[in-house]
C-alpha cells in the first residue's frame, strides 16, 4: 500500500503559561485514516486539535500537512485553515444567518465563488447531511443534531482534506447521536481523512482505523480500535477503559 | 389659554429650531458611531499602545463636562473658520463616540468567542469574521443602549445654545427674555423635546423589530 501522508506531528509541545498541556506528541494520519483520540477530561485532546489548525499556536515542534512543514511566519493560515476542518462541540452556527447561508459564507467570502456555485454547493452538502427541507431555517429552530450537521456540512464547503470532530456529540440528547454519528461514518467512507475526539466507543470501534489514548500531554497508547480497547497494553489505558466503559 | 396662543404663533419658529436640533443630533450621531466602532476596535486589538489610546480618548471624555467640550470644540475650530454648527456637530461627536465605542466593545465582547473561531476555522481572517460574523450580531445587541444614547445626545444639543446655535434651547431662552415670559417658552420647548424624544424611541422600536424579525 502507497498511502500518502496527511498529517505528521514530531516533538509538539504548547503550554498555557506555567501549564504544560501537550508534551512532546509525536503523531502521524494517513490519507483517509479515520482517528479516534481518547483520554480523560483536561489531557489535552483539544488542544492538540485546536493546534492542527492552528486555531492554537504551538510552542515548538513540527506540524506537516500533505508533506508540508507548516510554519506560522511561512504560511498564510488563513489558508491552511481552509484544508482543515473542524466541528465543534457546540456548533457554533453563525445564528443570524440562515442555514444554507452558513454553508455559502466561507466559501464565497473566502474562495470568492459566485453565490450561484456556492449556492449549488451547498444544495448538494444539505441532502448528504439529509437537511435540504431546512435550508432557509435559522440555527435557532433546529434539534441539536441537526445543527452538528449543518455545522459538518459547513466544513465541507470549504473542501477540507482533513476534517477534526471535538467531542462531536457530546453536547447532544442521547437520542441525536446516531443521525450525526451516520453522517461522520458516511464521510468516512467515502474516503475523508478524520480526527475525532469522542467517547463513543461504539463509533470508534465500527469506523476508526485507529484509536490513541491520551493522558497527560502525552499520547501513551495507539492501535487498532479492537485491539486497543479489548488488549490495551498499557496500565494507564487500562484503567481510563475500565472507567469509561 | 394664552400659552396655546403662544405656541401655535411661535410654532415657525420653533420649528426652524427642531430642524436645527434634529440635523445636530443625526449628524453628530452619525459621526459618533464611526468614531465609537473605531476606538471600540482599538480596545478589543489585545495591542496594548492602541488600549491606552482609546482609554485616554474615553477618560477624556468622561472626566470633563459636555458644556467644556462643546465651548473647546467651538472656540478651536470656528478660530480654523469652522461653522458654529459644524464645531457644535464634532464636539459632540466627540462626546458622544466615548459613549458609543464602549456600548460596541460590550456588545462584541458578548458575542460568544466560538464564533470568532468558527469563521477562523472555515479559512476567514479576522477582520472579515469581525465583520460579517461578529459584528452584525453585535449591532443588534447594541441597538438598544444605542437608541438610549440618541435620546441622551438629542437632550444634550440644547448645550449648543451657549455658543450660539440657534436651536430650539435658544429659541426658548431668547424669546424668554424678549418676552419678560420664560416659563411660558421652556413649557413650549419642553414639549418639543418630547415629540422628538418620542419620534426617535418610534424609530429605534421599529428598527429593532425590524432587526429580530430577520433572526431566530
Ligand atoms: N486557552 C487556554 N488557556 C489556558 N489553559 C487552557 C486553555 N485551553 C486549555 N487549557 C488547559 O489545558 C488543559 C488541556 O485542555 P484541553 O481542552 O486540551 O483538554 P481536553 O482533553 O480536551 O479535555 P476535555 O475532555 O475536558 O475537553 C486543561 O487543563 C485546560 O484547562
Ligand atoms: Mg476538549
Amino acid at each position: 500500500m502507497s498511502e500518502s501522508i496527511m498529517i505528521n506531528i514530531e516533538k509538539l509541545n504548547k503550554s498555557f503559561g506555567d501549564l504544560h498541556v501537550l508534551k512532546d506528541i509525536d503523531f502521524t494520519v494517513k490519507e483517509s485514516d479515520v482517528v479516534c483520540l481518547i483520554g480523560a477530561s483536561g489531557s489535552g485532546k483539544s488542544t492538540l486539535l485546536r493546534c492542527l489548525n492552528f486555531l492554537e499556536l504551538k510552542d515548538s515542534g513540527t506540524i506537516t500537512l500533505e508533506g508540508e512543514v507548516i510554519e506560522k511566519d511561512s504560511h498564510d493560515l488563513n489558508e491552511i485553515r481552509q484544508r482543515v476542518g473542524m466541528v465543534f462541540q457546540h456548533f457554533h452556527l453563525f445564528p443570524h444567518k440562515t442555514v444554507i447561508q452558513n454553508i455559502m459564507e466561507a466559501p464565497m467570502q473566502v474562495k470568492k465563488i459566485s453565490k450561484k456555485e456556492a449556492e449549488e454547493q451547498a444544495l448538494v452538502l444539505l441532502d448528504k447531511v439529509g437537511l435540504s427541507d431546512k435550508k432557509d431555517v435559522y440555527p435557532s429552530k433546529l434539534s441539536g443534531g441537526q445543527k452538528q450537521r449543518v455545522a459538518i456540512a459547513r466544513a465541507l464547503a470549504m473542501k477540507p482534506d482533513v476534517m477534526l470532530f471535538d467531542e462531536p456529540t457530546s453536547a447532544l440528547d442521547p437520542e441525536l447521536v446516531g443521525e450525526v454519528l451516520a453522517t461522520m461514518k458516511e464521510l468516512a467512507e467515502e474516503g475523508m481523512t478524520m480526527i475525532v475526539v469522542t467517547h463513543e466507543m461504539g463509533f470508534a470501534r465500527e469506523v476508526a482505523d485507529w484509536a490513541v489514548y491520551m493522558h497527560d500531554g502525552k499520547i501513551v497508547e495507539v492501535g487498532h480500535p479492537e485491539e486497543l480497547f479489548n488488549h490495551p497494553k498499557e496500565e494507564r489505558t487500562k484503567s481510563f477503559l475500565d472507567s469509561v466503559l | 389659554m394664552d400659552i396655546l396662543t403662544t405656541f401655535v404663533d411661535t410654532f415657525p419658529m420653533f420649528f426652524e429650531g427642531m430642524l436645527l436640533t434634529f440635523q445636530l443630533t443625526i449628524v453628530s450621531i452619525f459621526i459618533a458611531i464611526f468614531i465609537g466602532l473605531f476606538f471600540a476596535m482599538l480596545k478589543i486589538s489585545k495591542v496594548k499602545v492602541l488600549e491606552w489610546v482609546a482609554d485616554l480618548y474615553i477618560f477624556l471624555v468622561r472626566g470633563t463636562p459636555l458644556v467644556v467640550q462643546i465651548f473647546i470644540f467651538y472656540f478651536g475650530l470656528t478660530s480654523l473658520n469652522i461653522s458654529g454648527f459644524w464645531s457644535v456637530v464634532l464636539g459632540l461627536a466627540f462626546h458622544n463616540g466615548a459613549y458609543i465605542a464602549e456600548i460596541f466593545r460590550g456588545a462584541i465582547q458578548s458575542i460568544e468567542s466560538g464564533q470568532m473561531e468558527a469563521g477562523r476555522s472555515l479559512g476567514m481572517s479576522a477582520g472579515l469574521t469581525m465583520r460579517r460574523i461578529i459584528l452584525p450580531q453585535a449591532s443588534r445587541r447594541a441597538l438598544p443602549p444605542l437608541g438610549n444614547q440618541f435620546i441622551i445626545a438629542l437632550k444634550d444639543s440644547s448645550l449648543a445654545s451657549f455658543v450660539g446655535v440657534y436651536e430650539l434651547f435658544n429659541i426658548a431662552t431668547t424669546q424668554g427674555s424678549i418676552n419678560y415670559d420664560y416659563m411660558t417658552y421652556l413649557l413650549i420647548v419642553a414639549v418639543y423635546y418630547l415629540v422628538l424624544v418620542l419620534l426617535f424611541t418610534v424609530i429605534v422600536n421599529l428598527v429593532e423589530k425590524k432587526m429580530s424579525n430577520s433572526e431566530r
